[in-house]
């Protein structure tokens, strides 16, 4: 019996999403992280709105890489421990389209989630609504790279024990051009000004680790499981 | 072996006496630039040894060259090492320059992301208990984390940065009179060699280390 490869993608997508659905704490646990968050700048630096505004898009893009960062652990996990992901590597479908598809999971429960609530977190964080556009797209596009980027840092750290420190030290390094462009986008929309250059870097980098992060994912996750 | 460590002496000897005492101060700059003679050496020797490494690694995935991973796992902390003592120089260097020991600026962070590269890498080496998958996983990570190399080695062009542009990497005649530029490029290919030469040896330490149970490192050890 043999399955084309986007039908078994779909399946693979299709599989994840019951999985997060069945567990709801998982799937809130990084939202509420990044409400959480969020909510600790102002207490711990300031309440004055103006001051906020100004920090506004760095909070936002760093909480979104650390919530990212929490969730992406579980990618390979759990399937890992209970010996499934061994199966999917050595079922007839390529390795890289079961990556894809785990991924493309991944980033629909976690990252899609955290841009449709941001303008929530935006709102109290007194951003005005007009740089609402580019943060979301700034957001949706930064979310999905940083999936591809953790789908690698989760592959390679998959069969350790204390994976998730080091899953930090070499997902954070690399996420760093996609916090400075992603920030920068959200603060030029709100000064009034184009964030087009900042949007078509985003857009480059999520094209360019679309396209390779999941050969090296899956490059990652051969040499863990073997 | 030993070559490399005459050669490099001899090289950074005279580097050092001659971009330390004979050559012209700055004009703008005054004694300040001199540190630029260990500065420069240990930045270029850093992008060098991330470079050395990820190649070693991709040998040794593609072709399967065990020899590569061990090259890539004595280069790793080496590069470390130069990294660290670029940014250290070079905040010592803007102390008086810029008034200020670390500024915010694409070519000091992309450094010192590099560092947290060189960081990622040997503690994923590390964290494994079967040393082969350690081997794999890492030179994968140096590969992926190649493509900073070029980020830290343009950022001083793409961006307005304020590390001053280079002055001496680039096509046509370098910015800088012959009487700083000799020691200077003494002093990098001095750098070369040592990092040649501390390479070797802890190859040398990684072989004899990997292969302890060969019969031919036994009779090495005992001969």
């Amino acid at each position: 019996m043999s399955v084309g490869v986007f039908r078994a993608m779909g399946l693979i997508l299709r599989r994840e999403l019951r999985l997060s659905f069945r567990r709801p704490d998982q799937l809130l646990q990084p939202l509420v992280f990044f409400l959480i968050v969020t909510t600790l700048f102002p207490l711990a630096l300031s309440p004055l709105l103006s001051l906020l505004r100004d920090m506004a898009p760095g909070v936002l893009w760093v909480a979104a890489l650390l919530s990212s960062l929490l969730s992406v652990e579980n990618l390979f996990k759990s399937d890992a421990d209970d010996g499934t992901l061994e199966q999917l590597a050595l079922s007839a479908q390529p390795l890289g389209a079961i990556v894809i598809a785990k991924t493309l999971a991944h980033w629909l429960v976690s990252g899609a989630a955290l841009v449709a609530m941001s303008p929530l977190v935006a709102t109290a964080l007194a951003i005005p609504t007009r740089a609402f556009g580019t943060m979301l797209a700034s957001l949706a596009l930064g979310t999905l790279t940083l999936s591809w980027l953790g789908a690698i840092g989760a592959g390679l750290t998959v069969g350790l024990r204390r994976g998730n420190v080091l899953l930090s030290l070499i997902v954070l390094p690399l996420a760093m051009p996609l916090l400075i462009f992603g920030a920068s986008a959200t603060d030029r929309a709100i000064g009034g000004e184009s964030p087009a250059g900042a949007l078509y870097f985003l857009a480059a980098l999520c094209v360019f680790t679309s396209s390779l992060g999941p050969l090296a994912a899956s490059a990652a996750l051969r040499i863990t499981l073997e | 072996m030993p070559w490399f460590f005459v050669v490099a002496a001899g090289m950074i000897g005279y580097g050092l006496v001659d971009g330390l005492v004979f050559a012209p101060p700055d004009y703008q700059q005054g004694d300040a630039f001199r540190i630029i003679y260990v500065h420069a050496p240990s930045a270029w020797l850093s992008l060098f040894s991330y470079s050395t490494m990820a190649f070693a690694g991709a040998v040794a995935l593609i072709w399967r060259i065990k020899v590569g991973y061990a090259v890539a796992a004595a280069a790793a902390p080496i590069g470390a090492s130069f990294t660290l003592a670029a940014l250290v120089t070079g905040s010592l260097w803007g102390r008086p320059m810029w008034g200020t020991y670390w500024a915010w600026d694409p070519r000091l962070t992309s450094e010192l992301i590099l560092l947290f590269l060189y960081f990622g890498v040997i503690s994923l080496r590390q964290a494994f208990e079967d040393p082969a998958r350690g081997d794999r996983a890492s030179a994968l990570l140096g590969i992926v984390g190649f493509v900073n190399v070029p980020i830290v080695h343009f950022s001083v062009y793409w961006w307005n940065s304020l590390h001053q542009g280079g002055t001496v990497m680039r096509l046509g005649k370098p910015e800088m009179p012959g009487s700083m530029l000799w020691p200077l490029l003494a002093m990098l290919c001095g750098f070369m060699f040592f990092f040649g030469a501390v390479l070797c040896m802890r190859v040398r330490g990684e072989i004899l280390l990997r292969e302890r149970q060969a019969t031919w490192v036994r009779e090495a050890v005992q001969a």
